[in-house]
C-alpha cells in the first residue's frame, strides 16, 4: 500500500464567537471570555465534522496532522481518520494565534499536501505568517471576519475541494489574505487590509468569491500590464499600488517589486521600493506621478484596504485624472453589485472620487466600472 | 378526447450509438509509394506546342509533405470520418446558441454545384456572368429591405471579417470628415466578443459595457460615462447573448449620434427580427448579417460563410470594391470606387453563400421570412418554460420578467452545487443521446455553469420535448448516477476530450497542436 498522504488540519476552536455575541471579532482572550459568559457555543468544530465528511471516501488515502484537543484532533478523530499529533496547544482550554502559528509552521516541517483550517480572517492570518506561499490552503469559514478569499463557499464546498485537490492535484491560485485591526472594528471603524497572500486550490467551483470560471487569468493580466506599459513615458514617475495584478506590470518590465506596498517607477527603472507616505508625499510634491492601482480583495476597494500609505493628500496631490486602475474583467463581475468602492478615510476625497472610471481590463481594452463611496 | 385538445404523448428517447473507428488522421496512413492516382503523361501534341518550359525557378525546393494513400484506404477513412460527426443533418442543433443553426435546404446545395454556377470564373467577362452579377444585385435589393439600410456588400466572408470591414468604415468615414480624435470604441460585454477585437485589431481602444446585474442589459449611466468626444463608433448586438432585447437601443443611438459616433448593430443572428424590426428604423448607420446563420447557408465548418454588410447612404461610398451595378440591363462590377475601404476578398467572396441567401428568401417571401422570427422566438419561449419547469437543476439569471426572444442564457448552477455536475459533464452525456454540445457562453462567463440552446424555426414541437427530456434525463443522471456522467461520453465516436482544466471551460491549450506541423513539433 502506499504512503498515506499527510494533510494538516488547523481548528480555531473560538473562531466566530465574537460574532454571534455581537462583538464583531473573536480575536483576544477577554472577547472569547465575554462570548463564553453569554453562552455562545463555538460553530467551527461542527463546520469542521461537515467539511470532513466529504474526505471520508479516502479515509484510507490521508493522516491528518494536527495537534491534541480542540485545534483538529478531536475533530479528525471523531470523523474516523488516521491522526498524526504534533504536540499540544500551549494552553488546551484557552488556545491563541500564536498557537495557530506554532501548528502551522510544523506542518510546513512535516511535508503536509494541503492544510484545511476552520476559522475566520483572524486564524488566516495567523496561518499566512507562518507558512505563507509554501503549502496551499483551504479555509472552512467559521470566522465573523471573511474578507479574504481563501476560504471554501461553505463547509461541505471546503470538504470536496480538499478531496479533488487530494485525488487530483492541479494549479493553485493565490488569494488575499485580509484582516481587520479588531480593536478599532469594535470602535466602529472598519479598516481592514491586506496582510498577504496564500495559495489555494484553483477550484472556481468550490472556492469563494469568484463565481464565474473563464478564460486563462495569466494571458489577461499580460495584457493589462502590457497596456501600462506601453502608455508609460520616460518623464512621468508611475506609482505602482498593491496587489497581484499591478505586480505583473513589475515584472513584465524585470523590476523588483513590493507585493502588499506601494513602488514607483520612472523612465523603465525602479526608483522607489515599498514607500510610505512621507516618501510618497515628497515624490509627488517634487515629479509628475501617475498612480497605478487594482481593486482590493472581494469587496472591491480601491482606497482604503491595503494601501494606507496613499493618504488623502496624496490622492489629492497626484489627482483624479491620473489615477488608473487595473483589474480583469473577472475580478470586476464579481464585486458585489459590480462597483468599486473608495474608503480613504476623508469623505470629501471619497465623494470627489465616485462616478465611472474606465478600468483597463486589457491591451487598449476599458471596461466602465462604477466608484462609490 | 375533447376536440381542440392537444394529446400528450410520452417522449421516447431513441437508443443512439455511435461509430468509434479510431480513425487516425489522414497523415499518419501514409505508405511511402502508395498512390490514389495515377496521373497519364502529356499528350505529345500539347508538349510539342509548349515546348521546352524550365521550371528551375517555381520549383518546390523540399517535397510536398502529402499523405501517400491508395484510394479505396482514402474513401474508408473519409465515409469512417463521416459517421464520427455530429452535424446538423443527423443531430438537433439546438444546442449551440448565438450559431443560429437551421436547416441548409438541399435545393440550394444541388444549385450550389450546379456547373452554370459552380463553374463560373470570376475573371471572366462579365457579359457571360449575368446571373451570377444578377443575384447579387437582387439580394442587396432584399437585404436593403430586410434591414432598412440603402447598399450591401457580400465580400466579407464571415461575421468576423464583416466586423472589420465596418471598423475600416467607421475609420475611413471619420477620416473623410477630418475627426482624428476618434480613438475609442464602445461595446458591451453581452455582445458578441469580435465587436471588440476585430475593431481592436484597427488600433481603436475598447470600452466595454458590463451587463446590469439585475435586467442584464448594458446600464444607461455607464453607457453615458462611456460616451465622450473620442468615441468613433458604438458596435452593439442585439437581442445580446443573452437572448434579451435592449428596448432602449434606439435612445443608444441617438447617444451616440450626440457625440458624433457612428452606430454599428451586428446581427450576424437576426433570427428574432427578421421582417420584425428594421436596423434602420433604429437609427443605425452600419451593420451585419450572416448569411451563413440566418439565412440558412450552412455554418461552421460546413461553410462557405458571408458577413453581408448594410449601410446607410452616407456611408455607400465607403464599402470594399468592387460593389456590382447595373446600367441599363447590363450588371457590371464597379472598381472605380475612389472612397472605398478597397479589396477585403478575391473577385466576389464567396458566391454560394449569395446563393442560397436569395433562394431561401425568394422560397419564403417576405410574410414566410418574418414567420421565420416568430417561429423562433415562439419555438424558443416555449423550450425555455419547458426547461425551467422540467429539468432540474437550472437557474435563470436576469430574470426580472423580460421574455426571452430567439435564445437564452442559461445556468446550471443549481445542479452543479448539488451534484457537482455541471454544465461541461452535461455536454459530454449529452452526445451519448445523439445531440451535439451545449455552447456555453461567450468569455468572461456571467454566470456560472452556462449554456446557451437556440432552437430556431426548423425545429418543431416534438424536437424540443426530445431536446427537454434529454437535459431533463441527464441531470437526473446528474443526481443519481454521476459517475456514468463524469466518465462519458460512451456511445460517441470518441472518448471524453483532453483533461478540461479547473481554470477553463476549453480544452487547454497546452495539450493540443492545431496543426500536423505543430503536432509533430511539439510532442
Amino acid at each position: 500500500m502506499t504512503e498515506k498522504r499527510k494533510i494538516g488540519l488547523i481548528v480555531n476552536p473560538v473562531a466566530g464567537v465574537g460574532g454571534k455575541a455581537g462583538l464583531k471579532g473573536s480575536d483576544g482572550e477577554e472577547i472569547q471570555r465575554a462570548a463564553f459568559e453569554k453562552g455562545i457555543r463555538p460553530e467551527a468544530p461542527d463546520k469542521t465534522l461537515r467539511a470532513l465528511e466529504a474526505l471520508k471516501k479516502i479515509s484510507d488515502e490521508v493522516v491528518f496532522c494536527t495537534f491534541e484537543g480542540a485545534m483538529g484532533g478531536d475533530e479528525a478523530k471523531a470523523a474516523g481518520f488516521s491522526v498524526t499529533i504534533l504536540g499540544d496547544p500551549a494552553c488546551p482550554e484557552k488556545t491563541t494565534g500564536a498557537d495557530t502559528e506554532k501548528l502551522a509552521r510544523m506542518l510546513l516541517e512535516e511535508g503536509v499536501k494541503l492544510i484545511i483550517f476552520a476559522g475566520g480572517d483572524g486564524t488566516a492570518r495567523n496561518i499566512c505568517s507562518a507558512v505563507g506561499d509554501k503549502v496551499p490552503v483551504i479555509g472552512i469559514p467559521a470566522g465573523v471576519k471573511i474578507h479574504s478569499g481563501v476560504y471554501a463557499v461553505n463547509p461541505e464546498s471546503a470538504g470536496q475541494a480538499a478531496l479533488q485537490f487530494i485525488r487530483e492535484g492541479g494549479n493553485v491560485r493565490e488569494a488575499e489574505v485580509m484582516d481587520l485591526d479588531e480593536s478599532l472594528y469594535r470602535e466602529g471603524i472598519i479598516s481592514p487590509r491586506l496582510y498577504g497572500y496564500m495559495n489555494i486550490p484553483d477550484n472556481r467551483k468550490k472556492m469563494q468569491n469568484v463565481k464565474s470560471r473563464s478564460v486563462s487569468q495569466v494571458a489577461a493580466l499580460d495584457y493589462i500590464a502590457t497596456d501600462i506599459i506601453q502608455s508609460m513615458d520616460n518623464d512621468t514617475v508611475y506609482i505602482i499600488g498593491a496587489g497581484t495584478t499591478t505586480r505583473n506590470i513589475m515584472i513584465l518590465m524585470g523590476l523588483d517589486y513590493t507585493l502588499i506596498g506601494v513602488d514607483a517607477v520612472c523612465g523603465g527603472r525602479l526608483i522607489g521600493r515599498d514607500l510610505d507616505e512621507g516618501g510618497l508625499w515628497e515624490l509627488v510634491n517634487s515629479r509628475r506621478c501617475h498612480l497605478v492601482i487594482t481593486a482590493i480583495g472581494g469587496q472591491g476597494h480601491i482606497f482604503g484596504r491595503g494601501n494606507q500609505q496613499l493618504s488623502p493628500r496624496v490622492i489629492r496631490k497626484i489627482g483624479k485624472d491620473n489615477i488608473t486602475v487595473i483589474a480583469t474583467k473577472e475580478k470586476l463581475l464579481s464585486l458585489p453589485d459590480r462597483c468599486m468602492l473608495t474608503d480613504t478615510g476623508d469623505r470629501e476625497l471619497d465623494r470627489s472620487l465616485e462616478g465611472y472610471m474606465k478600468v483597463v481590463t486589457g491591451l487598449n481594452e476599458r471596461t466602465i466600472c462604477a466608484v462609490r463611496a | 378526447m375533447q376536440k381542440g385538445m392537444i394529446k400528450l404523448k410520452n417522449v421516447e428517447i431513441k437508443e443512439f450509438h455511435q461509430a468509434r473507428w479510431n480513425e487516425p488522421i489522414v497523415m499518419e496512413l501514409s505508405v511511402p509509394g502508395e498512390r490514389g492516382v495515377l496521373l497519364p503523361g502529356l499528350e505529345k501534341e500539347l508538349e510539342d506546342e509548349a515546348g521546352t518550359v524550365d521550371y528551375s525557378g517555381i520549383a518546390r525546393k523540399s517535397p510536398l509533405n502529402l499523405p501517400e494513400i491508395n484510394q479505396p484506404r482514402l474513401v474508408r477513412h473519409y465515409s469512417r470520418v463521416t459517421q464520427e460527426m455530429m452535424g446538423s443533418d443527423n443531430t438537433l442543433g439546438i444546442s449551440q446558441g448565438t450559431c443560429t443553426l437551421k436547416y441548409n435546404p438541399k435545393v440550394q446545395e444541388h444549385m450550389a454545384m450546379d456547373k452554370r454556377i459552380a463553374d463560373v470564373h470570376p475573371l471572366q467577362d462579365v457579359k457571360t456572368m449575368q446571373g451570377i452579377l444578377e443575384i447579387y444585385y437582387r439580394t442587396d435589393r432584399m437585404m436593403r429591405e430586410l434591414a432598412g439600410m440603402d447598399k450591401f456588400s457580400f465580400l466579407p466572408t464571415g461575421g468576423g471579417q464583416a466586423i472589420y470591414v465596418n471598423a475600416q468604415i467607421v475609420r475611413k468615414y471619420h477620416e473623410s470628415v477630418g475627426n482624428t480624435h476618434k480613438t475609442e470604441i464602445v461595446t458591451t460585454l453581452h455582445s458578441h466578443p469580435v465587436d471588440a477585437s476585430a475593431s481592436s485589431t484597427l488600433g481603436y481602444k475598447i470600452i466595454t459595457l458590463m451587463p446590469d446585474p439585475v435586467t442584464g442589459l448594458p446600464n444607461w449611466d455607464e453607457y453615458k460615462a462611456a460616451l465622450s468626444d473620442k468615441t468613433a463608433a458604438i458596435f452593439i448586438t442585439n437581442p445580446e447573448d443573452t437572448g434579451i432585447f435592449n428596448d432602449r437601443i434606439d435612445e443608444f443611438v441617438k447617444a451616440a449620434h450626440e457625440v458624433d459616433a457612428v452606430c454599428v448593430y451586428d446581427q450576424a443572428n437576426a433570427n428574432a427580427l427578421l421582417g420584425v424590426a428594421r436596423a434602420g428604423e433604429a437609427g443605425f448607420d452600419l451593420m451585419h448579417f450572416n448569411l451563413h446563420k440566418t439565412f440558412s447557408a450552412p455554418h461552421g465548418s460546413d461553410g462557405p460563410g458571408c458577413g453581408a454588410i448594410g449601410c446607410k447612404e452616407k456611408f455607400a461610398a465607403f464599402v470594399p470594391k468592387p460593389t456590382v451595378e447595373k446600367d441599363g440591363d447590363t450588371y457590371y462590377l464597379d472598381y472605380d470606387r475612389e472612397d472605398s475601404v478597397g479589396y477585403v476578398k478575391f473577385y466576389m467572396g464567396n458566391a454560394q453563400a449569395v446563393l442560397k441567401a436569395y433562394m431561401w428568401c425568394m422560397s419564403l417571401g417576405i410574410d414566410g421570412l418574418r414567420q421565420v422570427a416568430v417561429t423562433s422566438v415562439l419555438n424558443n419561449q416555449y423550450m425555455l418554460k419547458e426547461i425551467l419547469e422540467k429539468v432540474p437543476g437550472v437557474k435563470l439569471y436576469f430574470d426580472d420578467g423580460r421574455r426571452r426572444m430567439e435564445q437564452t442564457r442559461l445556468s446550471f448552477e443549481p445542479l452543479m452545487e448539488e451534484t457537482g455536475c455541471g454544465a461541461v459533464d452535461v455536454n459530454h452525456r449529452l452526445i451519448d443521446y445523439g445531440i451535439s454540445e451545449l455552447w456555453m457562453s461567450h468569455h468572461p462567463f456571467t454566470v456560472p455553469e452556462p449554456f446557451t440552446p437556440e432552437p430556431c424555426e426548423s425545429y418543431n414541437k416534438d424536437d424540443l420535448d426530445y431536446y427537454v427530456e434529454v437535459l431533463r434525463r441527464i441531470a437526473v443522471e446528474c443526481k443519481e448516477d454521476p459517475d456514468t456522467v463524469k466518465t462519458a461520453p460512451h456511445k460517441a465516436a470518441r472518448h471524453a476530450p483532453v483533461a478540461v482544466p479547473e481554470t477553463s471551460s476549453e480544452e487547454d491549450f497546452e495539450k493540443l497542436a492545431t496543426t500536423w506541423r505543430a503536432y509533430k513539433k511539439r510532442f
